[in-house]
């Protein structure tokens, strides 16, 4: 099955959540992490998931993000039953579709900032001069312009972060996915990687999906999902948003 | 890809020299015994070999006496001269005959002395022995006839008594006998046995006989054969005439023995072989712990690059790439060790041949089969860490701590 096949389909629903379960373990043990998803985010959306820890919201991500499989329901990816494909399916498409920013920016360590964010471009095979290139303009747009050779413990948290958020948008990706981006940061560097976000979400037109437990980061976003005990009890576009 | 993979690898062993080059230790040892062991095994073996040559082609040696078992001999009677002669005259294909008699003596030359092998024979034994004159002459006829007081010297001899002067025309005192020194023979250096073949004085059978010894008894008769001809035959001539001459009946055992000389070194050149055989293996064995020295650190490095994993694998790196990063980096660190090894071998067998006094053979082949069994051992021994790290769930990667 080739994945570059399922480019540019239905523009409007890029993910898809149909009725989706999740169960860890098996039998007495067992462990309902989902009770049944519905959920439709857009091309161009800027989504905050948001809920208590338990809740499942880390699970769903892991899910959206083709890190993980579901147990029952479906999940469409531009619209691609994701559930069918087998793991070095799913790893295509996040080599090829989505970036991910995590909340401890995993960096490669004693590694540049330069070929940290050039790793995905290793893996797409992309060739050296234009991988340079590519990264060198990805940290350009996430403001670290003549840092590129420091290696994350010489960067500040925020720097880290801007770093990790270069290396997702590198790639240009249909969907970049957030987990607690800012759970690591002071306010100041948290408000500055939220403006980054927003204006990559405006400017480039990228789709984010970002979990997050503080009421001021999700205002940043248009669209803020809370998730309680395995289900989604609110999904309402944020009213607040200036 | 490979080659990009390769530099990560490079990149890996760098960051950790100290423990690289403990893990590669195994291997770098484990290549170099084997390596030393079959370069100065072949060495042996080649030097056996040509003291085979040396030795002087298809040589019989007919000794009196048979061991027949355990504790058992039959009489020990001695041959006489009439008995070499009757072979050189009676077997055919035989080249040269020499009737040899010999007992260590101290030599005497001023106040010089020196314990050696005195060798009562004929011209003979110098074609026989493969030996020729350095400098001087060989017996006449005349004196081998008359038992003249004349020797011929070996080079130890002409080294511990004249210091490695001319010795021509000297006069040494064997016993009662003081003889002249005619000749001094070419240097041949040691057997293989380890005996060294320049520490002897011949004199003529007849001198041997009559002024020495005090009896007509020859010890041994050394016989060459003519090249290409079945030794078995010429053997079993020997053994009818003997027998006949010794006036054996049908039930008597042989009580003389007739060896072939080559059958021995073959023999020898045989158990120099096996032993190189026997030692290579057991330097393989290492090669084994050395394997298994860096899977045990790849297994250490794998978890402790558990989260790198996980970045990778969730960014898009798929499990054959993650697998052959690993694998990649296993490989460069043993062939890496296979490498030094090999560099090691090679000058530590240099210097070993000299000591050892063997000749130094470089063997390509095994050269290379170490370096390629080298690259084996990472990929057998890197394999199981890399699919560990290839299976890892990305999510509980990115989690690790």
């Amino acid at each position: 099955m080739n994945i570059m096949a399922f480019s540019q389909t239905d523009k409007s629903s890029l993910i898809e959540l149909q009725a989706v379960m999740k169960i860890y373990g098996s039998g007495q043990a067992a462990m309902q992490a989902l009770r049944g998803i519905d959920l439709r985010i857009d091309e161009g959306e800027f989504v905050a998931v948001m809920g208590p820890s338990g809740s499942g919201k880390s699970t769903c991500m892991n899910i959206l993000g083709c890190l993980d499989t579901l147990t029952s329901g479906s999940y469409r990816f531009k619209g691609i039953e994701v559930n069918k494909l087998i793991r070095n399916q799913r790893t295509k498409l996040r080599r090829f579709y989505l970036g991910f920013v995590f909340q401890g920016f995993n960096l490669l360590s004693r590694t540049s900032a330069l070929e940290n964010v050039e790793l995905p471009l290793i893996y797409r095979g992309v060739p050296a001069q234009k991988r340079r290139l590519q990264a060198l303009r990805a940290l350009e747009t996430v403001g670290l312009k003549g840092w590129e050779s420091h290696a994350p413990n010489e960067l500040s948290g925020g720097q880290q972060q801007r770093v990790a958020i270069a290396r997702a948008i590198v790639t240009r990706p249909a969907v970049l996915f957030a987990d607690e981006p800012t759970g690591n940061l002071d306010t100041v560097r948290s408000h500055e990687i939220m403006n980054l976000l927003i204006r990559l979400n405006c400017d480039q037109g990228v789709t984010i999906v970002m979990v997050t437990h503080e009421q001021e980061m999700a205002a940043y976003t248009q669209r803020i999902i809370h998730f309680l005990d395995g289900r989604v009890v609110s999904d309402e576009p944020n009213r607040r948003q200036t | 890809m490979l080659w990009s993979t390769m530099l990560l690898a490079f990149r890996e062993i760098r960051r950790n020299v100290m423990r690289s080059v403990l893990t590669i230790l195994g291997i770098v040892i484990g290549v170099a015994a084997v390596i030393i062991m079959v370069t100065i095994g072949g060495g042996a073996t080649v030097q056996v070999k040509q003291q085979i040559v040396d030795m002087g082609s298809n040589l019989l040696m007919v000794t009196p006496g048979k061991r027949l078992g355990p504790g058992q001999s039959t009489d020990s009677i001695p041959f006489k001269e009439a008995d070499a002669r009757a072979i050189a005259r009676d077997v055919s294909s035989v080249i040269a005959v020499a009737p040899v008699s010999s007992q260590s003596i101290k030599a005497i030359f001023g106040n010089q002395n020196w314990s050696t092998q005195v060798t009562g024979t004929d011209n003979q034994y110098l074609q026989v022995t493969n030996r020729s004159i350095r400098s001087g002459r060989k017996f006449t006829d005349n004196e081998l006839r008359s038992g003249a007081a004349v020797c011929i010297v070996g080079g130890t001899v002409i080294n511990k008594l004249f210091g490695g002067q001319d010795a021509i025309g000297e006069k040494i005192r064997l016993q009662k006998l003081s003889c002249e020194v005619i000749g001094i023979l070419r240097g041949k250096g040691q057997n293989t046995m380890g005996t060294d073949q320049d520490d002897i004085v011949i004199v003529p059978l007849s001198t041997y006989l009559r002024r020495i010894a005090g009896n007509q008894d020859v010890g041994v008769i050394q016989i060459s054969i003519q090249d290409g001809i079945a030794t078995e035959k010429v053997q079993k001539d020997i053994v009818r005439l003997l027998r006949e001459r010794r006036h054996l009946s049908l039930s008597d055992d042989d009580n003389f023995n007739v060896m072939d000389m080559k059958e021995i070194a073959q023999m020898l050149t045989g158990t120099t072989q096996m032993l190189t055989a026997l030692l290579s293996a057991v330097a393989a064995v290492s090669l084994l712990v050395g394997g298994i020295g860096i899977m045990n650190i790849m297994l250490v490095s794998v978890t402790e690059r558990t989260r790198e994993i996980g970045i990778r694998l969730a960014i898009g790196a798929l499990e054959n790439e993650v697998l052959m990063q690993f694998l990649v980096e296993a490989v460069v660190l043993s062939s890496f060790g296979g490498l030094i090894g090999i560099i090691m071998a090679l000058t530590s067998s240099v210097w070993l041949a000299r000591v050892l006094r063997v000749p130094f053979v470089f063997n390509t082949s095994i050269v290379f089969i170490a370096f390629l069994f080298s690259a084996a051992v990472g990929v057998i021994f890197g394999y199981f860490p890399a699919l560990k790290a290839a299976r890892l769930d990305p999510i509980e990667a990115l989690r690790h701590e």
